[in-house]
């Protein structure tokens, strides 16, 4: 193989928007004519390298091309200007058990499914106890796939696809799929891949998995590459600005007013180990991060977050002023820390506010409201009667216990 | 790694694709694969009654094998010509079908097309094998002629595989397109000499009008008038008409291929 597994050269793509909804030789008979249609560029001149062995992630908003550009690079779309090469096999997971036929079985679909990711039969045989005991389906195999379960369907599409064996691996953000089990032993696949050198690119916007799982980034705002990096990097940049872009929308949402003097540009959730994470369960020690930025030297500040329940109760709501933490003077980027250990919140969703006033909580620079949101996965203590926290007391019968 | 080899190196997967049809299509019924001959059974003998005898279509007397039986000179016809139809109008629905396909993998797109009417020429040929035996109780042993014949379905597999690919990829582009083809084949199918002889239209025109000559540019005529004289007159066909479906359809196949490779682009985004 001579180049990098994947080179990507001023790639630009264009979509059409057409003015109906669908075209036919009636319209265009009546209008003499082609369909008139609006073009927009999906992807505006965007270059990068994926070197051998890289984990490689794409991070931009909703509609910032970053699928579009995965589905360039899987075949699907062909670019309208700029060449794109990828050497070596590749395996696209874009949707799990794509081409699944519901009349057939699952032995036959996995044969099948296999066979359109490239693998011959030989390949299939000598592969297939592997897939089947991958999934979990043993005893489900031989039948037709009409009658699986969502979840069932999505372990054999994705023990397909990752049995590819592949050199280059694409993948959007299917594996937030299946039960936790599941999600997990995907996670270690991947993994396991990544450790044995395969190019793998990622297509996320959760920051966790970039800042985790990925070497390097590539941050595209609808269209463009802002930003091609250390994955670090790219993923400060991201969190630092792409959340001020957005302000002027959210202000006319009403979820986010203040003076601006300091930004807040980001919540994030730290683990015991300073890593940042999506996943924390009842129990851990966790930490949360409000990111901010100050335009001018701010005296005496106070920070508070409010933590609300899906159905909007709020849970708590501190603030630096009532536990007294005082800092003279902010200026420039910065973090705040809330430790809290252990975290007492039952599992579910949860959405989190944020705001930064001045000494006096009177004036409010910056407060977005409902702005976050994270889910607590299930620890210890274990309790599913119900609730929003866990007291983790201790019970005691007749004085024992 | 050009187009075309790539269309080769993924020969399993047009096998597996088309399998995948075959199977699909007769997987939940109870008749399994006799549906697909209850179907051209039915219209056999509903046309042996309308044509045979009530419009008293007479058909010719087999030269040289003196065979005079209207069922089997109409099945001569309707089989390739059902062949045609059921393969045109399979593959327009063989991507849109299969856009959950087209959208999310990348495989040749060709061989979806190209799968859909392999799957409708098993049939065809399952359908063709019956004809030759029950021909053998009439005493024609078409058997003979089976090289040449399994040459006149390769032919026309060409023809009826590069109109399909032509048709599935507009169709992606203009979804009423199906609607049209299906009043096209009506038309087709009568201005062909399936369910009448062809002297039937020599007794109106002049051989040298030229209602004539496009009557008979018309490959259909000539592939049903082909495979006439192989099972029902026990015959070779003329050489100039048979050089003639040949040129057709190459040309045909080769338009096929490359109207697809042009309108393949931005399949994934239409559909």
């Amino acid at each position: 193989m001579s180049g990098p597994p994947i080179e990507v050269n001023n790639v630009s793509k264009r979509f059409r928007l057409y003015h109906e909804r669908n075209q036919s030789v009636k319209a265009m008979v009546m209008r003499g004519g082609r369909a008139r249609y609006d073009e927009f560029w999906a992807l505006d001149d965007v270059s990068f390298e994926v070197s051998q062995g890289t984990t490689f992630a794409l991070v931009g908003e909703n509609g910032s091309g970053k699928s579009t550009m995965l589905k360039c690079l899987a075949r699907i779309l062909r670019p309208d200007k700029g060449s794109l090469e990828v050497r070596g096999k590749m395996s696209a997971l874009l949707e799990l058990g794509a081409g699944f036929h519901p009349e057939l079985s699952g032995r036959e679909n996995v044969f099948l499914n296999g066979s359109i990711l490239g693998l011959s039969k030989k390949q299939l045989e000598s592969r297939f106890d592997e897939i089947v005991e991958f999934a979990g389906l043993e005893r489900f195999i031989d039948m037709p796939v009409k009658n699986y379960s969502s979840g069932m369907y999505v372990r054999l599409g994705f023990s397909v696809a990752i049995n590819v064996d592949p050199e280059v691996l694409l993948v959007d953000e299917v594996l937030a799929v299946g039960d936790e089990q599941f999600q997990r032993k995907c996670l270690e696949r991947v993994a396991e891949l990544r450790e044995s050198g395969k190019t793998i690119v990622v297509v996320t916007h959760s920051l966790a998995t970039v800042r985790n799982l990925c070497d390097e980034a590539a941050w595209l705002e609808h269209g463009v590459v802002r930003k091609v990096g250390p994955a670090g990097e790219v993923a400060d940049a991201y969190l630092g600005e792409a959340h001020v872009d957005r302000e002027v929308d959210e202000k006319s949402h009403g979820t986010r007013w203040g003076t601006g003097d300091v930004r807040l540009t980001g919540v994030e959730l730290v683990d015991a180990r300073g890593q940042v994470t999506e996943n924390v369960h009842t129990g851990d020690a966790v930490s949360f991060r409000l990111h901010y930025e100050a335009a001018r030297p701010i005296p005496r500040p106070v920070f508070g977050l409010g933590v609300y329940t899906a159905e909007g109760v709020q849970v708590t709501g501190p603030n630096t002023r009532q536990a007294d933490v005082w800092v003279d003077k902010i200026e420039g980027a910065g973090t705040v820390d809330l430790r809290v250990d252990p975290l007492l919140l039952l599992p579910g969703s949860y959405i989190i506010s944020a705001a930064v006033t001045d000494e006096t909580i009177s004036h409010t620079f910056d407060h977005r409201h409902r702005a976050f949101h994270f889910d607590v996965q299930p620890g210890t203590p274990h309790e599913t009667f119900g609730g929003v926290i866990s007291f983790n007391g201790r019970w005691a019968v007749d004085g024992r216990g | 790694m050009t187009k075309l080899q790539e269309i080769t190196s993924r020969r399993e997967l047009f096998v597996n694709l088309t399998l995948r049809e075959l199977r699909g299509k007769y997987k939940r019924s109870a008749l399994g694969w006799l549906w697909s001959l209850l179907n051209p059974l039915t219209t056999m003998l509903l046309f042996s009654f309308v044509f045979r005898y009530f419009l008293r279509v007479d058909p010719p007397v087999g030269d040289p094998s003196g065979l005079h039986f209207f069922a089997f000179f109409l099945m001569c016809g309707l089989l390739p010509f059902n062949f045609l139809s059921q393969s045109l109008t399979g593959g327009m629905a063989s991507l849109i079908g299969n856009a959950n396909l087209v959208k999310k993998t990348y495989f040749p797109r060709e061989i979806l097309v190209a799968a859909n009417t392999a799957s409708w020429l098993v049939s065809f040929l399952i359908e063709l094998s019956l004809l030759a035996v029950a021909l053998l109780f009439v005493g024609n042993v078409a058997f003979v002629w089976l090289p040449a014949i399994l040459m006149l379905i390769v032919i026309q597999t060409m023809f009826v595989g590069g109109l399909a690919l032509m048709l599935s990829a507009a169709a992606v582009y203009f979804r009423d397109l199906e609607h049209l083809v299906g009043i096209v084949m009506q038309a087709w199918f009568y201005t062909a000499p399936i369910v009448y002889p062809i002297s039937y239209v020599t007794n109106q025109v002049k051989k040298d009008s030229i209602w004539w000559t496009i009557y008979n540019l018309n490959p259909l005529t000539r592939f049903v008038e082909a495979y006439r004289d192989f099972f029902y007159n026990l015959r070779w066909p003329p050489a100039d008409q048979l050089a003639y479906i040949v040129v057709v359809s190459v040309i045909t196949l080769i338009a096929g291929y490359l109207v697809f490779g042009r309108l393949e682009g931005r399949m994934a985004e239409e559909l």
